[in-house]
């Protein structure tokens, strides 16, 4: 659906040169909603720019439906565009037109007959909620409201793609709730390809099945949310699913738990299915050892089983590690070092 | 001398009826350059929608010459263009000529400044939606700006009727002619008098005309 091959993107600051997207490689598939996840200045808005060129690459190329996008003439880059709805951190409505007026705009563009456009704001209207605010002016809508008139107006012309520049960010914790369930519908019920970037670890574990992190203009992981929750390969990756599972007790409790005499403690993983198996309890019975969950949560992810639990073994030590072997071959395991800070 | 007041009158309404066509003339040929020459002044800018690095510099350096220059200076320095142009000097036709050549400029920094205001990630939605240069132009721009506009272009139209009472005294005719002739140099304090109230009730007139259809556009 959508691919980046190779691409760069520099930018030149007076004598200063910014590589804010160097040689990315993705691919979204038909249907996926696939998120980019990364700090400010990580590269990901202009990336997500580079899918409709309003940033033209420096190198490398953007294919969607297997059309190179920074080949096309000025005219058939404005029929493709009509193709790929965007939507905004800032919602970037236009003040002078009401809700409706918004909303009928891409209509307009693309020279739909006006009792056509009618019908469809109509639709649109009902899809996001807002039938009642038709008339009403940006400027008289709460946060949510905006970005539901910016949704129904990138989904006016039926895009196959619907690109998401931090759709949430200006918005409360509930709101943001709202519109990522409106996103969830669109996908489904419609079933577009949603591309959206993020600093927030949150809106990629409540909608999207990809994810890809990017630092410094580079992709430094990237592949199923579920597995990057559950093994994540690099330090930023493991810094964004701490903001939103906290994995290990603060310094204070660990050292007071130290203290009073508990011994080294492990880090258990449980994925899927298995997490519904009693598996400590029979492993370690059949050797005689008892086990002591400290802290953790099983929770759920991507509509499986994600189990993340720190247990200490008491114990004959011989027992604990024939344990601790037995269990390797289950499940993940590893012993927690230090807390890091 | 002092004035016959009851034969007077019909002078003072056509010197009136002189300096409104004066003014509503310039107003709207200068708005109509003038918003023109801002437009090609802010889609021509860095990083803009039509970015034109040559014809971004010489409009504003065109600006930037004949804005400093007074009015009266303007009026005399260009009166050969003047005569070429409208075929004379003096009458309310040829004021309305400098007067237009200056409201322009003026009317194109007024535009430039306010669609400078217009948030410009409602110009890159608009594109991301494939809308055209031209289109964003007239349906994103100009709407967006459209408030403040008349609200710059009621202060335009004040200081006409200020270029007006200028260009009158060298030959343009309408109120500043006869507050000159009768009021000035004939010191005859009534007609100045009358003169400069009808000249304040135009510009109370236009700015209440003015804020009246900026607070509809803007619904405010």
């Amino acid at each position: 659906m959508i691919e980046f091959k190779n691409i760069s993107k520099t930018f030149s600051l007076g004598k200063r040169e910014v590589h804010a997207v160097k040689d990315v490689s993705l691919t979204i598939k038909k249907g996926e909603v696939f998120g980019i996840i990364g700090f400010s200045g990580a590269g990901k808005s202009t990336l997500l720019r580079l899918v409709n060129m309003l940033e033209r690459p420096t190198t490398g190329s953007v294919f969607i439906q297997d059309v190179d996008v920074n080949t096309l003439s000025a005219k058939d880059l404005r029929t493709q565009r009509r193709n790929i709805g965007m939507i905004f951190q800032d919602f970037n409505l236009f003040n002078s037109r009401t809700v409706s007026g918004n909303i009928a705009y891409p209509l307009k563009l693309a020279g739909l007959p006006k009792s056509e456009i009618e019908k469809r704001v109509q639709e649109l209207l009902n899809f996001v909620g807002l039938a009642d605010k038709a008339k009403d002016y940006p400027d008289q809508l709460s946060g949510g409201q905006k970005q539901r008139v910016g949704i129904a107006r990138a989904l006016a012309t039926s895009p196959d793609i619907l690109i998401c520049d931090e759709a949430t960010s200006a918005l409360d914790p509930d709101t943001t709730a709202d519109i990522l369930q409106l996103l969830k519908k669109a996908n489904k019920d419609l079933g577009i390809t949603i591309l959206l970037i993020t600093h927030e670890m949150h809106v990629i574990q409540t909608i999207c099945d990809k994810v890809a992190v990017m630092e410094d203009g580079e992709v430094i992981e990237s592949g199923d949310v579920f597995d990057t929750f559950t093994d994540p390969q690099h330090a930023t990756t493991k810094r964004f699913i701490r903001s939103v599972q906290q994995d290990l007790p603060s310094k204070k409790l660990l050292d007071e738990w130290r203290l009073k005499g508990g011994t080294q403690l492990y880090r258990v993983i449980f994925k899927g299915d298995i997490a519904s198996d009693p598996v400590l309890s029979q492993v370690t019975r059949s050797h005689g050892v008892d086990f002591n969950i400290v802290y953790g949560s099983i929770r759920e992810l991507q509509e499986r089983f994600f189990g993340n639990l720190l247990v200490s073994f008491v114990g004959e030590p011989i027992a604990i590690s024939k344990v601790l072997k037995e269990l390797q071959a289950i499940v993940d395991i590893e012993e927690v070092a230090d807390i890091e800070s | 001398m002092k004035v016959d007041w009851l034969t007077f009158w019909p002078r003072i309404v056509e010197a009136t009826g002189e300096t409104l066509i004066m003014v509503i003339a310039t107003l709207i040929f200068g708005s109509i350059i003038g918003l023109a020459i801002g437009l090609l002044l802010f889609v021509t800018r860095e990083n803009n929608i039509l970015e034109n690095k040559l014809v971004f510099r010489i409009l504003n350096i065109f600006i930037n010459i004949i804005r400093p220059i007074p009015f009266i200076i303007f009026l005399v320095a260009i009166s050969q263009l003047t005569r070429i142009v409208v075929g004379t000097t003096i009458g309310t036709a040829a004021a309305i000529f400098p007067m237009t050549i200056v409201a322009s400029f003026v009317v194109a920094r007024v535009v430039e400044n306010n669609l400078i205001s217009i948030d410009p990630g409602v110009i890159e939605a608009a594109q991301a939606m494939g809308a055209s240069p031209l289109r964003i132009i007239f349906t994103v721009l100009i709407p967006e700006a459209l408030g403040p506009l008349i609200m710059g272009l009621t202060f335009v139209s004040i200081s006409l009727i200020d270029f007006s009472a200028v260009a009158g005294t060298v030959g343009g005719g309408g109120l500043g002619h006869i507050a000159m002739t009768y009021g000035y140099q004939r010191f005859d304090g009534s007609v100045m008098i009358v003169t400069v109230v009808i000249l304040i009730l135009m510009v109370q007139l236009a700015q209440w005309i003015g804020n009246k259809l900026s607070r509809k556009v803007m619904r405010r």
